[in-house]
């Protein structure tokens, strides 16, 4: 065993002896840990998600209203609903010669608590997420006729639907029996393979599906006595008057800003073009100011922790320079006194923050699930990233540094009393 | 290190030499002594009430104090010319300390508490190995001597009787064999009946492995046992009052 290895035996053996009062100062540095950590990781996963989630989509277009609105509305299903834009004026801008792709969506109604958005083939085709990953389908395939649906993996795990399966659409985001389209049931066609964006809780069906369920409804509420059977339904026209907002991509990147300016000056009606980066950069803006309140916070905990396991070690000095003494006279150097305190800083720092990074892990697990759900953040079960690696170095080096108070104190201590401790 | 392996050394085990120590800011000394010698092997029994300034002269010879003037030689090594790490070296590889009582890590068990020296020591641990095998075996053969049973060697401190501590701390001096053993009041924690029985097990061992025993106690009853004896306040010119 080396001098130092023999340290930190004594410096364990010793903190284990007093288990009883450190344990508290673990455990507020578990605590300390699992607050910063967390806080960092719902920062940088939610940015993460959200911007994973529009990574090939140029621009959204929508009637015009608050931009931000617009793309948290019809990219994630958070927030209000927005006005509809008309799908004419999306088929026009679908036609214009610098697009390449576009994608219709149309949001309002749902199932069992599962946004249902009303698209086109293209979805499948042309949407990307993380960097340039398309949709793939787990099982089944798109839809191809009304009354088929395709659904997101998680969506299909939580409600347990295979292919084949039959459901009904709810209108509105409420889940009342009375709001629910009877009429018209929908069949799975195809089960999408998990993404990490707001795809996998979501059900996907045709322009022309959403048209059809909606049939008999006017301003909101099926017309008393009106029952449309899915046969009679698909003699009607289909094609939807308007619809939430058009995702498009560009050949040219560049050619972004001038298609926005055109699509502000639409002469048909008031509509508006939201590059989804610029407006997630508004929200981060906006959000910024709260989480750096959190962090500021939780770093003042932390250093509360510290505090506390700085003062719980220099208590235990009074009691153990009889100890220190004996060490000295078996031949332990002052610099040897200096370093056991602070070893077992760092020990009881170490075992903190392990035990925070493990509790940040079961709350990511536990509670994970429920955040996808309510705010469409996806936090993974990941190890630490470097920003949070970084922040554990912060943390631990912190705990050194406040280990030094105590080590400074005994190697005081026992220069003065030598071998001579009056007891 | 120049002593201690070089047995047959002729310089005196312990030499003080016009020893003068006053604590820091204090005009008047503690210890003012001229001379004093113990050769090598020899048990010196150190005579002194208390506050005569016997923890203080332990302290001197120990190298963890280090005198106001004059010398302090170990095995013929002058102890105030090393720096404090290589004082603190020497002392771990040539000088066992027992106390007069809490000589015990109290979280090690009593095999870990004699190993103590072996750790800081490489000398230390070499010559326990060499003797025994293992500073472990080294550290087992000299609890047996010292009345320690087996049943014993894995309790913590705080399971010890005081007698029982003490046999430990002395067992700790001992290993790897240093030259000089250093006793603060070691049996002034024992009733009179135990009393007679350490001092009989640390003198025996002393005398095996060839350790000058320097002794200090208040109790002049104890004098007999040891081939010398010498006074403190006879030897120190600092008047004592106040010494610490």
């Amino acid at each position: 065993m080396t001098r130092l290895g023999y340290l930190v035996f004594l410096a364990a053996k010793s903190s284990w002896n007093r288990r009883g009062t450190l344990l508290l100062i673990v455990f507020s540095i578990t605590l300390s840990t699992t607050l910063l950590l967390g806080i960092e990781r719902v920062r940088t996963q939610m940015r993460e998600s959200f911007v994973q989630a529009v990574s090939g989509t140029d621009l959204v277009i929508g009637a015009r209203g608050g931009d931000m609105q617009l793309v948290l509305y019809a990219i994630f299903h958070l927030g209000g609903a927005t006005n509809n834009m008309g799908y004419q004026s999306a088929l026009e801008i679908a036609k214009k010669p610098e697009i390449a792709w576009s994608v219709p969506l149309s949001l309002g109604d749902t199932h069992q608590g599962f946004p249902v958005v009303a698209t086109t083939e293209n979805f499948f085709r042309y949407y990307r997420f993380r960097g340039d990953r398309q949709p793939a389908f787990a099982r089944g395939k798109a839809f191809a006729s009304v009354f088929e649906v395709v659904l997101g993996a998680e969506a299909a795990k939580k409600l347990g639907y295979a292919l084949g399966h039959k459901l009904l659409l709810s209108h509105g985001s409420g889940g009342t029996r009375a709001a629910e389209h009877t009429d018209m049931p929908f069949v799975v066609c195809g089960i999408l393979a998990a993404t990490g964006t707001p795809v996998d809780r979501s059900l996907y069906i045709s322009l022309a599906g959403m048209e059809a369920v909606h049939l008999n409804w006017r301003s909101g509420a099926p017309i008393p006595g009106l029952h449309i059977t899915p046969e009679q339904a698909t003699k009607f026209d289909l094609e939807p008057q308007s619809i939430t907002a058009l995702l498009v991509g560009l050949k040219k990147r560049s050619r972004v800003f001038a298609l926005q300016q055109e699509i502000q000056a639409w002469k048909a009606e008031p509509l508006t073009g939201v590059m989804p980066g610029v407006a997630l950069d508004r929200l981060w803006m906006m959000v910024d100011t709260g989480e750096r309140a959190l962090l500021f916070v939780s770093a003042l905990v932390t250093v509360t922790g510290l505090a506390g396991l700085a003062a719980a070690i220099l208590a235990g000095l009074g009691e153990r320079r009889r100890e220190l003494a004996v060490l000295r006279a078996a031949g332990a150097r002052p610099a040897d006194i200096l370093i056991l305190p602070a070893c077992e800083a760092l020990l009881l720092m170490g075992v903190g923050t392990v035990c925070g990074v493990a509790a940040l892990m079961g709350l990511i697990a536990a509670l994970g699930p429920m955040l996808a759900e309510k705010y469409g953040v996806f936090l993974h079960l990941s190890p630490p990233e470097a920003g949070e690696r970084l922040m554990l170095g912060g943390i631990l080096l912190a705990g050194f540094l406040a280990g030094l108070i105590p080590a400074f104190r005994a190697y005081r201590m026992s220069l003065s009393d030598g071998l001579t401790v009056s007891v | 290190m120049v002593a201690g392996a070089a047995g047959e050394d002729a310089s005196p085990a312990v030499l003080l030499q016009n020893l003068v120590f006053r604590w820091p800011g204090r005009l008047r000394p503690v210890l003012d002594i001229p001379a004093f010698t113990a050769r090598r092997g020899e048990q010196v029994f150190i005579a002194g009430p208390s506050g005569s300034g016997k923890s203080t002269l332990l302290g001197l010879v120990s190298g963890i104090l280090v005198p106001s003037e004059g010398s302090v030689f170990v095995n013929g090594v002058r102890l105030n010319e090393l720096g404090g790490a290589r004082r603190d070296a020497f002392r771990g590889d040539h000088i066992g300390v027992v106390f007069q009582q809490f000589n015990l890590i109290p979280y090690l068990s009593v095999i870990e508490n004699v190993l103590i020296p072996c750790r800081f020591s490489p000398l230390r641990s070499a010559r326990a190995a060499a003797q025994a095998g293992s500073p472990l075996s080294a550290a087992r053969t000299l609890l047996e001597r010292l009345d320690m049973p087996p049943g014993l060697w894995n309790r913590t401190a705080r399971q010890l009787s005081v007698g029982q501590q003490q046999r430990t701390a002395a067992a700790r001096a001992l290993i790897g064999s240093p030259s000089v053993l250093i006793a603060d009041e070691p049996t002034s924690s024992l009733d009179a009946a135990r009393r007679a029985g350490f001092l009989r097990l640390l003198l025996g061992e002393c005398a095996a492995s060839g350790a000058t025993l320097l002794f200090v106690s208040h109790d002049p009853a104890l004098a007999e046992a040891f081939s010398t004896a010498v006074v403190l306040p006879e030897l120190n010119r600092a008047p004592g009052e106040d010494a610490a």
